[in-house]
């Protein structure tokens, strides 16, 4: 059943192609429910071919699965092939999973946009793009996924683009990704030269059997790191990922929460005989770009006023926590925290997608207020994503957080307490946003007194100056239902790895075939690891007490923690912006300059001297026949001279 | 007097000569295809000699070839020739340099 593999991409691409052949010809829920149905077509191959697997055997679990060759050129060869093994089928599993629902919801959420096919068209190619980054077992097909997925969020993001600013989001992202694909490449073209190979298990084949020196490992890591750090929204690439949420929501919580941000930590972990042999500096570096990426974005969230900037700067603080576990060795914690993390982020996202769309098109928390009645459902959802996202037990994310923390006090307690204080403002800024939008007065009815004037924020898509007539309604069921779905999932999500015993621990071994061996192993005692876990539930509960006693009770004044320059991203943003507008600029356009005088002129120089060259040799060429007659007997002269002088009469 | 293949050379090389310089100074294109055909013919004459004087049938095989060639070469020569001077006559060859650089 595993050899099924190859039909887990070929129905988002088949359901991409009859999106794109009809295209306007269909009338609107049907391309959504067909795209949908491509999408869970995916999903139930996957569990077949997951069900399959686990039939076998631990050691029989990771097997490759080639269509086609795909470049044969000399040594270097390659070929369309899958690498089926328990990372990439679990990967499939909630991308598919997640994907599946999130379709569902964009049909209610996509109701009455013009460019409902449009929409679906891209969906259903970026799952197929991001299946084949998943499931390729060479680097050149995961690049060819990591591309394409990347162009479909440029798409996704400017899907209304007719707004100038959204267009400009999507141009935002794209360039920024480059930087990480000028890495992910550089990374490539290394392992090529050194290894000679492309493909994952051969790449590891030599690398168990061949010395690779230490530095190029290294190298090689770093590079992919670079990549990661563009694609996972690391600091300082990770600007690109606030300015995404200019896409319709579902496209936020598929593409910028679940699942395409998290490829760079895929990556890594995919990578991971490599990332062993490279120096202990290098997973250090990943290790602190993780924890401080995760710090610096959760300080941010808390003084967002948009909805989705505060689940856009969670979501790069959390992925800062997947990074850290990769830095710390701890893969199966990474994967389990990107599994928990799409379901509670893409049931967040969802839910905010909901709030909006129910407060027509509203963004700014400030003017939400007491939804709770008016959306039960929406607002119960969400409540569970927030105990989960919080790391209140039993709910999903807090025992994927507490385990990434614990190899971070293993590895280093710095670490640590830069993981804990993030686990702290988390919490705040979630409660602060429960509370601003389900519970208190509700605000939307006094239009824009107090809202869109205070620190000049980036509210700058909201729906506008009528707030004062909207009704808050609860969306309809399509809507609802995948939200109800992610909320039993983010709820039980913990079950798959709970560190009491080795036989729960069912992902570490589930996964084995897959990192070979490589985790870091705990060196700490039973009673440290319920120390730590009790210190991080300390945290929670501090960061939600503040954030109720703000908030709800009003006894704290708000503004100490909304200060303008956390609004304003620590005015990093701002900062890149006005560097690469000024003397940036005028350095790369000294390069371009560069490039045109020197290396085009060297270009056309060669032109010029064989143009002005053939000029002056033409002459010769003046079609006179007498003229070539008296040619060729010269050299027949010549020839008869040059003969008769070698020869001894 | 013994004539012996020395002359026989000898006169191929002033008929080669005549050809050679006939060709080089002469613009009618009639007059230079017969100093080519002389040419030809001189070399046709130093195989035969050379052939005799070594006792060997390949000089006068080669010149079957020739002749057989040199008899192509006038009809594609002359046909060309006719071609031209039916499109425009008194033309010399020193006219026809349309292909120059």
């Amino acid at each position: 059943m595993i050899d099924l593999v190859w039909l887990i991409p070929a129905f988002p691409l088949l359901g991409f192609l009859t999106l794109i052949c009809l295209g306007r010809s269909v009338r609107e829920p049907i391309s959504g429910w067909l795209a949908t149905t491509a999408m869970a077509g995916s999903f139930l191959s996957t569990l077949i071919v997951f069900i399959g697997m686990l039939l076998e055997e631990n050691e029989n679990r990771q097997t490759v699965f080639t269509l086609f060759d795909w470049i044969p050129a000399g040594d270097f060869k390659v070929e369309i092939g899958f690498l089926a093994d328990p990372l990439s089928i679990t990967m499939c599993l909630f991308i598919t999973g997640v994907g599946t629902l999130i379709h569902l919801y964009s049909i209610g959420y996509m109701h009455g946009d013009l460019d409902f096919n449009r929409f679906f068209t891209y969906l259903n190619l970026f799952a197929f793009s991001m299946l084949m980054l998943v499931l390729g077992d060479n680097l050149l097909l995961t690049f060819l996924g990591w591309e394409g997925v990347g162009a479909c969020s440029y798409l996704l993001i400017s899907f209304w683009f007719s707004d100038p600013a959204n267009a400009t989001a999507g141009k935002k992202a794209f360039i920024t990704n480059r930087v990480g694909d000028w890495g992910f490449m550089v990374a490539m073209f290394l392992i090529f030269f050194n290894f000679g190979s492309l493909q994952y298990l051969e790449i590891f084949d030599i690398l168990g059997s061949n010395q690779i020196a230490e530095t190029t490992t290294t190298f090689i890591v770093l590079m992919l790191f670079v990549g990661a750090v563009g694609k996972s929204a690391q600091f300082p690439l990770y600007l690109w990922l606030p300015d995404a949420m200019a896409g319709p929501t579902p496209v936020s919580a598929l593409i910028h929460a679940a699942t395409m941000v998290t490829s760079g930590v895929y990556l890594l972990i995919r990578v991971n005989p490599i990332m062993v042999e490279a120096s202990a500096w290098s997973t250090g570096l990943i290790a602190w770009v993780g924890a401080g990426t995760a710090l610096f974005a959760a300080s941010i969230a808390v003084a967002q006023t948009d909805i989705k900037k505060v689940l856009a700067y969670s979501t790069v603080s959390q992925l800062g926590y997947m990074i850290l576990a990769v830095g710390c060795g701890a893969y199966t914690a990474a994967i389990f925290h990107m599994i928990t993390h799409a379901f509670f982020k893409a049931l967040l996202f969802l839910g905010a997608g909901s709030v909006i769309h129910g407060m027509d098109g509203e963004q700014d928390l400030r003017r939400y207020g007491g939804l709770r009645s008016l959306m039960p459902i929406t607002a119960g959802t969400f409540i569970i994503g927030w105990l989960a996202i919080a790391g209140v037990p039993p709910f999903s994310g807090f025992w994927s957080k507490d385990e990434i923390l614990a190899f971070a006090w293993d590895k280093n307690p710095l670490l640590w307490l830069v993981g804990i204080i993030t686990a702290l403002l988390t919490a705040f800024y979630m409660t602060r946003q429960v509370i601003l939008t389900f519970f208190g007065k509700p605000r939307y009815l006094d239009a824009g007194d107090d809202a869109g004037d205070d620190a000049g924020d980036d509210a700058g898509d909201d729906a506008g100056d009528d707030a004062g007539d909207v009704q808050p309604h609860e969306s309809p069921w399509t809507m609802t239902l995948p939200l109800i779905a992610l909320a039993f999932l983010s709820v039980v999500g913990g079950l798959i790895q709970l560190p009491f015993s080795s036989s729960t621990k069912r992902l570490e071994h589930w996964l084995e075939p897959a990192t070979f061996h490589n985790e870091t192993h705990l060196h700490l005692s039973s009673s440290t690891l319920w120390v730590l876990a009790l210190l991080t539930l300390a945290a929670v509960a501090i960061g939600i007490g503040i954030g109720i006693s703000t908030y709800l009770k009003e006894k704290i004044d708000r503004q100490i923690f909304e200060k303008p320059i956390l609004n304003n991203a620590w005015h990093f943003d701002s900062t890149v912006s006005k560097v690469m507008g000024g003397p940036g600029f005028k350095a790369f356009e000294a390069v371009a300059k560069f490039d045109k005088r020197v290396i085009d002129g060297a270009v056309d120089g060669t032109g010029q001297i064989v143009k002005k060259t053939a000029f002056i040799l033409r002459r010769s060429q003046n079609g006179l026949v007498r003229t070539y007659a008296l040619g060729v007997g010269i050299g027949a002269v010549g020839l008869l001279i040059w003969f008769l002088s070698r020869t001894t009469i | 007097m013994i004539i012996t293949t020395t002359w026989y050379l000898l006169l191929a090389a002033v008929l080669f000569s005549i050809g050679t310089t006939g060709l080089l100074v002469r613009r009618n294109p009639l007059i230079m295809f017969m100093c080519i055909e002389l040419m030809l013919n001189a070399v046709n004459i130093t195989f035969v000699s050379i052939g005799s004087h070594l006792n060997d049938l390949g000089g006068q095989l080669a010149v079957f070839f020739v002749l057989v060639v040199a008899a192509a070469e006038v009809v594609v020569g002359l046909a060309l020739v006719v071609a031209i001077m039916r499109r425009r006559s008194r033309t010399n060859a020193d006219d026809l340099k349309i292909l120059g650089g």
